[in-house]
């Protein structure tokens, strides 16, 4: 068996020796063009003349393009068709590509397209929240409301009420490998494009419409990136057109990759938000009525957005059983870069959100915070058993194959029907809503059946020592006056599945050849996941042959069609599934020709610790093989795999919109400088629920590096734009990720070791989006150890800089 | 302008426009792509290689300035099938996810071990003679390459695993 191993990554000697290829890395072919985009030095405006000349006199330039000579379509959009890849006209953020440079170089393009000269008749941009929602600057018609139960009355009836408001920034994803693209064309106006994405099916049906070719015509390939975290599921468009653009109108091959600075400033990130909340509770803590309004900042196009606000509101409850409720959400169109999807799509703000309600009624009534939430949980999922294998599906509704989609994108996350006009308040819920008030049931209706963060939090309570040491804080508070320390809990539950329903399928080819090595292809790509090594797993487990004769190709649009991004944390579950399909079709057919060939049972072979055993004969894998292709029997073979059970209105907010759900939890203890606001987070101890771990190792490396990501993101990552919109926070000189040295001192990393209750590969759970929500409890640490400086509400913002940190012990003292 | 360069003990001349970095010569003239670019600032540590034994950000190095000097890539330090035990650890610990940071963090790990042995002080050291290769002594000696997968806790288990294996 190969599941459930501790194995390093596949090509791991290739990484550490430096020659595992990148997009940057494949040797290009002689007379390689190199591009760079010319941007637009202003936010808002009509441009009034490009003026190109000098940029065609500097040397190694072969062309230079604007909108008018794109040959076919000009768009780069994953959604509503609203984003050209050249601006049309106007421009909408500073830093929008106006221009391509085509030259021999990559420095020669960079230092060509910086003399141009581009004149725009500037319009005043509108930049925040505030200005946003005065100038009613939105995507779809206006605020999307999702209530549970009688929120107004519950608020009404409430013993207690509060209300604040939080702001949350965004996060740059600062993949350490830019964004890159290679278009290599091909005899008959063909086109071969290599790229960093994580959505090559996405790429290959916008290089099909930019050059004017149906799709087939565009082969994607994608062998690994330098990290995604989701800015590179849409964010690679307009690299891979331009490319094969150029590449089809000279016939040249033609590489682009953005310098630091330029991807920083052209592409989108995490969505800032600001999330208002007024809440009703009991002297207990418990939340008797919650209404939040979250206000998206969506830059300029709309992207994924529409999905990663819905995400947002899909998590709003975090953990937390709430019966009345209201979550109101505004997706605000910007004149900034168009946010995109980012590790956890929304789901973080939407739970930072409700975090910081349990924390701001704790503070009121003066209890544990960690009390507080636990009070709030849902129920506990029966003993294990009873439910065992996921059955809450059988009642539900399918999907709805009927409903086709305007939009001629399909596989993408931004592919909604959307309707945008006037502005007014729709209002979904009430008598739309399902009925279930008071059941164990989310705001949108789902039952919650496998909930496990009961017994979670009992045991990281106990393993992090967090009673005895949340008094040990308290008493070494006491005792110093500069420093100040917190501790502080928090939980995660995170939905599974793509929110459109449709996304949730994968496909996967096998082929075994006569030597018995097996070639594996499948949708997902590789981003440092180890996606790649847990779908060979399965594969080797499968044929019962060792992991090293399992070889995995790069992604390859011409081998698996119509995949969806690897994204929503459902790689491993959608690939998995499809490849143990393809390799079962396959071990059958094997499985037949042996019996009949040695008198056997077709269903009494077995393959195990590469061997074949059939009828009290047992040969190597190899030789079995062998022996199914000299009976000419098929070694190849397809494999399919569509999630079960899921339908999703996203317009009413009701229906199940997810498989199950991943949970975890974390304390984290930090220190803060009262002086400076400097503060560490000395230590962390996490609990993680990955199912039935397909590969702890890798499993573990995503949780360590979720969570320190998502504490990066409420601590030092800030991005900085100034009032004429410009990003001041272009690179990493400006911009704050975590070092080495940032790592908490003590770091204790747990897996929750249950299987999945429903039947995903091997019962395993999906890792790679839920740790990052466990960084949370960071940030609720620095507000902890805020609360210590005075009796006022310390208000933390995200992130929390020091100069926040600084500002909330100051709000604390009063 | 022209420069001879010894890289992996091999010597090359190079022609070159007078603002080339050592990492665009590296990478694109000498065709060894093991040292990534990051962010070509001097931020990141992906581009990290030895010069004249010592660990240096080639993307801030101007190639016209190294004439005769003797550099160490990735490349030089083991191939797949030779790998050194800084690099071996690196599998062991599994110390990476995307792999992008990896040449530059090995390439630095090298030089730090060697450092430390060698008695060079950090920031941190109590001592000015030296010390330890303790967590806070790792930290603050790697501290100068990011990994935005935060593959740290593994990237110091393979460090730690390589240098007790030394001593
Ligand atoms: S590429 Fe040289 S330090 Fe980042
Ligand atoms: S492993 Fe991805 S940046 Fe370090």
């Amino acid at each position: 068996m190969s599941v459930a191993k501790p194995l390093p990554h596949d090509a791991a000697p290739l990484h550490v020796a430096g020659t595992a290829r990148y997009v940057d890395d494949i040797p290009v072919p002689a007379g390689c063009l190199h591009l760079a985009f010319g941007m637009s030095p202003v936010a808002k405006g009509r441009v009034t003349s490009v003026d190109l000349d000098a940029v065609r006199a500097m040397p190694g330039v072969v062309a230079v393009l604007t909108a008018g000579d794109l040959p076919h379509a000009n768009d780069v959009s994953p959604s509503a068709h609203d984003e050209p890849l050249l601006s049309d006209g106007t421009v909408h953020y500073l830093g929008q590509p106006v221009f391509v440079v085509a030259a021999t170089s990559h420095l020669a393009a960079r230092k060509a397209a910086r003399a141009g000269t581009i004149d725009v008749a500037e319009e005043t941009p509108i930049l925040t929240v505030d200005e946003a929602l005065a100038a009613n600057s939105r995507f779809e018609g206006g605020p999307v409301v999702w209530t549970k139960g009688d929120p107004e009355a519950a608020l009404e009836a409430a013993p207690h009420r509060l209300t604040g408001s939080v702001k949350i920034g965004g996060q740059e994803h600062f993949y350490l490998e830019g964004q890159a693209a290679l278009a290599l064309p091909q005899e008959g106006g063909d086109m071969v494009v290599h790229s960093s994405t994580q959505h090559p099916t996405e790429i290959q049906h916008k290089v099909a419409e930019a050059i004017g070719t149906p799709m087939n015509a565009v082969r994607v390939e994608t062998r690994r990136m330098g990290g995604g975290f989701g800015g590179k599921e849409s964010q690679g468009n307009a690299l891979a057109c331009a490319c094969a653009v150029v590449a089809s109108l000279t016939g040249k091959p033609v590489k682009m990759r953005y310098d630091r600075d330029d991807d920083m400033v052209i592409t989108g990130k995490r969505h800032d938000f600001r999330i208002d909340y007024s809440v009703g509770y009991d002297s207990e803590g418990r939340l008797l009525a919650v209404d939040f309004t979250q206000y998206a900042r969506c830059g300029w196009a709309q992207d994924l957005s529409l999905p990663v606000a819905d995400r947002a509101m899909l998590h709003a409850d975090n953990a937390y059983r709430l019966d009345a409720v209201r979550i109101t959400s505004h997706r605000l169109k910007t004149n900034t870069q168009s946010a995109t999807a980012y590790r956890g799509f929304g789901g973080p703000q939407g739970m930072v959100g409700i975090e910081r309600v349990m924390d701001h009624v704790a503070r009121v009534l003066g209890k544990d915070p960690a009390e507080v939430r636990r009070l709030n949980y849902y129920a506990e999922a029966r003993a294990e058993g009873a439910d065992a294998s996921g059955g809450r599906f059988s009642a539900k509704v399918k999907g709805e194959p009927g409903k086709k989609l305007e939009t001629g994108d399909l596989a993408s996350r931004g592919a909604v029907e959307v309707e945008s006009g006037p502005s007014g308040s729709r209002r979904y819920g009430g008598a739309y809503s399902p009925k279930p008030q008071g059941g164990n049931t989310t705001p949108y209706g789902m039952e919650v059946t496998d909930f496990i963060l009961g017994d979670m939090t009992e045991r990281l309570m106990e393993t992090s020592g967090y009673a005895a040491r949340r008094a040990a804080v308290a008493e070494w508070n006491e005792g110093n006056r500069l420093l100040k320390k917190g501790i502080a809990f928090s939980p995660v539950k995170f939905g599974i599945s793509f929110t459109l329903s449709h996304l949730n399928q994968a496909g996967a080819l096998v082929h075994v050849y006569q030597d018995g090595s097996i070639h594996l292809n499948h949708g997902g790509t590789e981003m440092g996941q180890g996606l790649n090594q847990k779908v060979a797993q399965v594969a080797a487990s499968r044929f019962g042959v060792p992991l090293e004769w399992v070889k995995i190709t790069a992604t390859d649009t011409g081998k698996v069609p119509n995949t969806s991004a690897t994204a929503a944390s459902s790689g491993s579950d959608l690939n998995g599934m499809a490849a143990k399909a393809a390799c079962d079709q396959i071990r059958d057919r094997m499985a037949e020709c042996l019996a009949g060939l040695f008198q056997g049972k077709p269903s009494d072979v077995v393959f195990e610790g590469g061997e074949v055993r059939v009828g009290g004969e047992a040969m190597p894998f190899a030789r079995a093989a062998q022996l199914a292709y000299e009976n000419r029997v098929s070694l190849s073979a397809t494999g399919y795999y569509r999630t079960p059970g899921l339908s999703w209105d996203r317009v009413k907010g009701a229906g199940t919109p997810f498989f199950y759900f991943a949970y975890g939890c974390a304390v984290t203890e930090v220190v803060i400088d009262t002086l400076t606001g400097e503060n560490r987070i000395l230590r962390a101890d996490l609990l993680h629920d990955c199912g039935t771990s397909l590969n702890p190792a890798l499993d573990i490396g995503q949780i360590e590096g979720g969570y320190v990501q998502g504490a990066g993101w409420l601590t030092t990552e800030e991005l900085v734009w100034d009032d004429t919109g410009r990003l001041r926070t272009h690179a990493p000189s400006t911009y704050k990720i975590p070092a080495c040295s940032d790592r908490p001192d003590v770091f204790n990393v747990a897996l929750w070791d249950a299987p999945n209750r429903s039947e995903t590969i091997y019962r395993s759970k999906a890792g790679g989006e839920p740790p990052f929500m466990l960084g949370i409890s960071a940030w609720l640490a620095l507000s902890d150890a805020c609360a210590a400086c005075g009796p006022g509400w310390p208000d933390l913002r995200a992130p929390a800089t020091a100069e926040a940190v600084l500002a909330a012990v100051k709000r604390a003292r009063g | 302008m022209k420069t001879t360069l010894t890289v992996n003990g091999r010597s090359h001349q190079v022609e070159h426009d007078a603002r080339r970095t050592l990492l665009d010569t590296i990478r694109d003239d000498l065709g060894l792509p093991g040292t990534k670019k990051g962010c070509d600032h001097g931020q990141c540590g992906a581009c990290t290689i030895l010069l004249n034994g010592e660990r240096v950000n080639s993307c801030l190095c101007l190639t016209a300035m190294h004439d005769g000097d003797d550099i160490t890539t990735i490349e030089g330090i083991g191939s797949p099938d030779r790998l050194s035990a800084l690099q071996k650890a690196f599998v062991e610990k599994d110390g990476y996810q995307c792999g992008y940071c990896t040449p530059g963090q090995i390439m630095s790990a090298t030089a730090m071990l060697r450092e430390v042995s060698e008695g060079a002080p950090s920031y941190v050291s109590g001592d000015l003679d030296g010390a330890a290769l303790t967590d806070a002594e790792m930290a603050e000696r790697m501290s100068g390459n990011l990994c935005r997968c935060s593959a740290y806790p593994l990237i110091r288990e393979a460090i730690l695993m390589a240098s007790e294996a030394e001593t």
